[in-house]
């Protein structure tokens, strides 16, 4: 398969025959994976294809065990969650990475909060600009938004626009969504797509997992099929219409190749 | 949805609950709720026995006997935020006890029996650290062992026996711990009340409180936010070692006595404290402001209920009718948020 980018995107984030095991199991095997400046990309496969694990490696929560990552055209190492988010790399995990019965200013900045050399956070300033992410990326008009609300009080769609709007916020390069989509009702899963779609809209990449080719094809660029731990499909949107591509992956499901 | 632009229609955004124009703050109304309560108590003192409860001697008295279970309920707050527990601290007030006491009859020397006292404190809150952090016990379990542990220890060490510290008074230390401002107010009124603002700037404005809020609502999203969890959870352990230590100096003392069973009295009260203030025990959520006025009812029960004419034999069932009336409003609070 060809490993090109979406046409003119110099590349920003790029996996070269990176391997992977979890003991005698090998989840990834000889994964060439690239991501391209200002590129929506659509991960895409079957439960246990080896998405979260190739997310995992990018975002420092594991290592590849050989191979090469190259961000921003340098070989480097990613060793930690911290590591990867100081490089630019964000990833929105579903509902899961917000703090439930906390506040929306507590939310946006958890972990990288406003604050003087005493550790005091400033609150006010934290509303004023977690109202300001509200309002230019979630739609909300100004004066209507409570950033004291608890976010439990939010829907599954708001919830990640707030992680979208958090990793916005923070200027991530590429920002990595974990099924985002996952569990949401059609018009959530818009709102939820219209954030995506802000990504782009800033300049920023993206990488959306999901197994639901539907939910992914409105937003990408290029999709990227994953297969049983190897890159079974690498294809432009400009290629391939959404009724090709959901007959290839059924396709992939039932002879276990694209060919 | 055309081929290329399969762009669907951006969908209205619903008018949904940040944008509800009342604001309801579930902590506010906790803290309503509980300040409701300790004005109900204090006015049923009042019209019990007006001529105790409009004279200063009872609230002196008081001042100085609640901050003892006051400074410890603040402390045991922030691990409660958490959604842990911590059952030792009564235990620690006394190992801690009794090193200050034994440290003062050997050297005559206040400042060096107070820092030999935090540092056993510490030492003690960091064995709990490493029991539920460290070792991954839960903290139920973990502090019910050092529970005994520790007291276990005071009894060995102690060997029922007191140890008297009266050369201690006059001290510039001891007028700084127990003194008494004025002539009128205890020092340890003034320490509780200093620590509950701080306490309560320490979980609401900083850094610190915020990442407790996020571990004890979501220690796996605080992990992802970058949070060091396990740090976080062991600082909460060991303050509540050192503000052991600091009622342990306290409240020896005020009665300039060192008692082998020092401390036993303070974990029902303390954690009564902390949950009649509102804290929620499944974490994520705590006021530092209820905790306080927690402290405040459960420490004047006792006097009060004797004053107003009912025996001793009452207070027990009134502090349950407190806790479980207090903590059945809360709960139905909580259902009603969701």
């Amino acid at each position: 398969m060809a490993d090109t980018v979406t046409k003119d995107a110099p590349e920003l984030l790029s996996l070269r025959g990176v391997h992977k095991s979890f003991g005698h199991v090998k989840v990834l095997k000889g994964i060439d994976f690239q991501v391209g400046t200002n590129e929506i990309v659509g991960l895409v496969g079957d439960n246990g294809a080896g998405k979260s694990t190739l997310i995992k490696l990018i975002t420092g929560v594991h290592r590849p065990d050989s191979g090469e990552i190259y961000y921003k055209g340098e070989r480097i190492t990613i060793h930690s969650v911290k590591r990867s988010r100081q490089i630019g790399i964000e990833t929105v995990y579903q509902e899961r990475a917000l703090g439930d019965q906390q506040s929306l200013w507590r939310n946006m900045f958890v972990g990288r909060e406003i604050a003087d050399r005493f550790g005091f956070i400033n609150v006010r300033k934290e509303k004023r600009e977690t109202e300001r992410l509200l309002r230019e990326h979630m739609g909300f008009t100004s004066g209507a938004i409570d950033t004291s609300a608890t976010v439990m009080f939010l829907s599954g769609g708001e919830k990640q626009g707030i992680a979208i709007g958090r990793a916005l916020h923070f200027n991530a390069d590429l920002i990595i969504l974990d099924e985002p989509t996952m569990g949401l009702s059609l018009s959530e899963t818009r709102k939820v797509l219209d954030f995506v779609r802000d990504i782009k809209d800033e300049g920023k990449s993206a990488i959306i997992i999901s197994h639901n080719m539907l939910h992914v094809y409105p937003v990408a660029d290029r999709f990227v099929i994953l297969d049983r731990g190897q890159i079974a499909g690498n294809i432009m949107k400009s290629d391939v219409t959404q009724e090709e591509l959901s007959e290839l992956m059924i396709k992939l499901a039932r002879t276990g190749s694209l060919a | 949805m055309d081929r290329q632009n399969g762009t669907p229609e951006p969908a209205p955004l619903e008018r949904s609950a940040a944008t509800r124009p009342p604001r309801f703050r579930f902590r506010t109304s906790l803290e309503t709720g509980i300040f409701i309560v300790f004005v109900i108590v204090w006015a049923i003192f009042l019209i019990g026995n007006p001529r105790v409860f409009t004279g200063f001697h009872i609230y002196y008295s008081l001042m100085s006997t609640i901050p003892f279970i006051g400074i410890l309920a603040l402390s045991v707050t922030l691990v409660v935020v958490l959604g842990e527990i911590d059952l030792s601290f009564p235990s620690v007030v006394g190992v801690t006890s009794w090193v200050f006491a034994s440290v003062f009859a050997l050297s005559h020397n206040l400042l060096l029996s107070a820092i030999a006292c935090f540092g056993v404190g510490i030492a003690a809150g960091f064995v709990n650290a490493l029991l539920v952090v460290g070792i991954g016990i839960p903290s139920l379990v973990a502090t019910i062992g050092t529970m005994f542990l520790f007291r276990g220890l005071t009894n060995v060490a102690a060997a029922g026996n007191g140890i008297a510290l009266s050369t201690a008074r006059g001290h510039f230390l001891y007028e700084v711990a127990v003194g008494r401002l004025f002539g009128l107010i205890p020092a340890q009124a003034l320490w509780m009340l200093g620590l509950g603002i701080a306490f309560w700037f320490l979980l609401n404005r900083h850094r610190f409180g915020g990442h407790l809020l996020f571990v004890g609502d979501n220690a796996e999203s605080a992990r992802m936010m970058g949070i060091n969890v396990n740090r976080v959870k062991t600082i909460a352990f060991v303050q509540v070692g050192f503000f052991s230590a600091l009622v342990a100096i306290l409240s020896t003392l005020e009665v300039t006595y060192f008692w082998p069973n020092q401390g036993t009295g303070y974990l029902m009260t303390g954690l009564a404290a902390v949950f009649v203030g509102g804290t929620s025990v499944f974490g994520g959520m705590g006021t530092i402001l209820g905790t306080f006025l927690g402290a405040l009812i459960i420490g004047s029960l006792e006097a009060g209920i004797v004053s107003i004419g009912l025996t001793g034999f009452w207070t027990q069932f009134i502090y349950g009718a407190i806790i479980t009336v207090s903590v059945a409003i809360y709960a139905l609070l909580m259902r009603s948020r969701r």
